[in-house]
């Protein structure tokens, strides 16, 4: 079990502090969403989340332990982070990019044992890509390739998986499928969090939101709680209407405010 | 269209072998590559002498610099995520044959010593890292063979200058020939100059493989599976850059091998960055081999410099690969 806590996290940017005195306490079996305009600071607190940004104020703990100071192939055993931008360099075929997942165990994806093997077979079913397997990574649209990023970060079978927008460039089928993956994952016992945009379907999936602007946690709680007319109208700068619908919240942004 | 490993390396090196012979045979002398590689292993006379003095360190220098180039060029290539990738994309050779120039004419050492390795070290060192520098780490291509075309035009300046100022006309038709890249005439004295250089920098490079594969999917998922990405790039700048350096100061400036070689080998190892490395090496030693074959059969008066012919062969080689990956590299960042 393994909980992720960031206690009054701040981040430079350059010289921009992007990121001021965030208390965050992130467990495990919950599928958190973070939400929050353009520059709010989301991609910048999961980064730090994953000790990939030093904090420059206050800390990031797992388990207590310092993320700073954990060694990097401990800290990536411990954490899979799916970046937004879904690149692959070279014409990899779809199955040796998913064993790079395997990396931090120190298996070798032309050399996998018998649970590496294992875990990126799981990974690939689960992200939706078997007859993927020999495809090149480079020739898969660009949803195809998201999905092949995450079954990366799958097969690491991490007890926290941190992604970054993991359903922007997929279709609402494809959407589902990858938000009940990573609920899944939370169900199983594993720390999941995830930067969205969609607020209908992260009220959906959510068992809390967290709501970022300029820099600030502004809310951290169940998504009806989060979620109010008010605070979007704070936060995001909209005129909006939220309802219940047959499947939890529906957000309608309505208009811009002036 | 995937080798197993084990049989393409093994596939290269019996290639090497062929072309070692090949190299050991030709020459004004004629001997025939049975009776070289007799001559090589035991005492024939005048033919021992011929093939162990003159054409072995000419054959094992071809081997070192080709492999080192097409390792170095496969690193490189990884290391930025771009095929175009190669020390002589970043003006290395020029900016080796610079420091190595300046030490011959400034610094009065022999051509023989120790110092010219380690200036032309210091010289590809410099070009790549200014190179980095003023294009920065997610530099687009263009922004990248721009630097490197800057960077290796000052090297080629500041070496002509170094050769208009020289007051020894002698002098500057050997240095002329020597930039022009040859194997003629080296000795034992020269491999034994180069090799610790080339067998260090060669570890650097293949310690980095684990990490090329990683990188693959970008910086900062590389960072996230536990990639010292900071300590990969000084492997592989610092590989490449010993790599150049006592290659150019043994060999002058030979360039595009580390550019075709990995290119060669990628549809044979599943284009995966790491299992390129030690094939892309090898067949750097076969081209250059099979280069330094072919100079001594163009018929001519003189031989045919190695690094004319490379640059005769790679350019176009370097135009096509432009031209077919034309869409993919507008927008590619480095």
């Amino acid at each position: 079990m393994t909980r992720l806590v960031a206690r009054s996290l701040s981040v430079d940017l350059g010289r921009r502090r992007a990121l001021s005195a965030v208390d965050l306490s992130l467990e495990p079996g919950r599928f958190t969403v973070i939400i929050g305009p353009n520059g709010a600071g989301k991609t910048t607190l999961l980064r730090a989340l994953a000790g990939l940004l030093p904090a420059s104020a206050g800390s990031v703990t797992l388990n207590g332990a310092p993320i700073g100071r954990m060694r990097a192939t401990d800290r990536a055993r411990a954490i899979a982070y799916l970046a937004q931008s879904g690149t692959v360099a070279w014409p990899l075929p779809v199955r040796s990019v998913v064993a790079l997942g395997r990396l931090p165990h120190g298996e070798k994806p032309d050399t996998l044992p018998a649970a590496g093997r294992e875990a990126v077979a799981e990974a690939i079913v689960r992200a939706d890509l078997e007859g993927f397997e020999d495809r090149p990574a480079t020739e898969l649209s660009g949803g195809e390739r998201a999905r092949v990023l995450l079954a990366r970060a799958l097969a690491t079978k991490a007890p926290v998986l941190l992604a970054d927008e993991p359903v922007a460039a997929l279709d609402p089928r494809h959407e589902l499928i990858v938000l009940d993956v990573l609920k899944e994952q939370a169900r199983a016992g594993a720390t999941v969090v995830a930067i969205m945009h969609n607020l209908t379907l992260a009220a959906r999936f959510a068992d809390e939101i967290v709501l970022l602007h300029e820099g600030r946690l502004k809310a951290h709680a169940a998504p009806a709680e989060v979620l109010t007319e008010d605070r979007l109208s704070e936060s995001f700068g909209i005129s909006a209407h939220v309802s219940n619908g047959p499947d939890g919240l529906v957000v309608v942004a309505d208009r811009p405010l002036p | 269209m995937s080798f197993s490993r084990p049989s393409l390396i093994l596939g290269l090196a019996i290639l090497i072998a062929i072309l070692a012979a090949a190299s050991l045979s030709l020459g004004p002398a004629p001997i025939t590559p049975v009776a070289a590689v007799r001559a090589l292993v035991s005492d024939q006379g005048s033919a021992s002498v011929i093939v162990r003095e003159i054409r072995l360190p000419r054959t094992l220098l071809a081997i070192l610099v080709g492999w080192i180039f097409g390792l170095t060029g496969a690193g490189l290539q990884g290391l930025l995520r771009n095929p175009l990738a190669d020390t002589a994309v970043f003006g290395a050779p020029q900016a080796s044959a610079l420091g190595a120039v300046l030490v011959l004419y400034f610094g009065l050492v022999g051509a023989l010593s120790w110092a010219l390795p380690v200036a032309a070290i210091a010289g590809a060192l410099l070009s790549i890292a200014l190179v980095v520098a003023v294009a920065g780490r997610n530099a687009t291509v263009v922004v990248l063979v721009l630097a490197g075309l800057a960077v290796g035009s000052l090297a080629g300046a500041g070496t002509s200058l170094a050769i208009s100022l020289s007051p020894n006309p002698f002098a500057v038709t050997e240095i002329v020939f020597w930039l022009l890249g040859s194997f003629e005439d080296r000795s034992s004295v020269h491999v034994v100059l180069a090799a610790p250089f080339i067998v260090f920098a060669s570890i650097l490079v293949l310690a980095a493989a684990p990490g090329l594969r990683a990188l693959a999917l970008g910086e900062e998922t590389a960072r996230s599976l536990g990639v010292n990405v900071k300590w990969l790039r000084l492997l592989v700048v610092a590989g490449a850059a010993i790599g150049t350096g006592a290659s150019v100061a043994v060999a002058g400036s030979i360039g595009f091998v580390g550019l075709v070689a990995p290119h060669l080998v990628r549809p044979l190892t599943g284009y995966d960055p790491a299992r390129a490395l030690i094939p892309a090496g090898l067949v750097g030693a076969a081209l250059l081999l099979a280069a330094d074959c072919a100079v001594r059969l163009i018929p001519s008066s003189v031989e045919v410099k190695i690094g004319v012919l490379t640059a005769i062969l790679g350019v176009p080689f370097f135009l096509w690969v432009i031209a077919r990956r034309k869409a993919e590299l507008a927008e590619t960042p480095a």
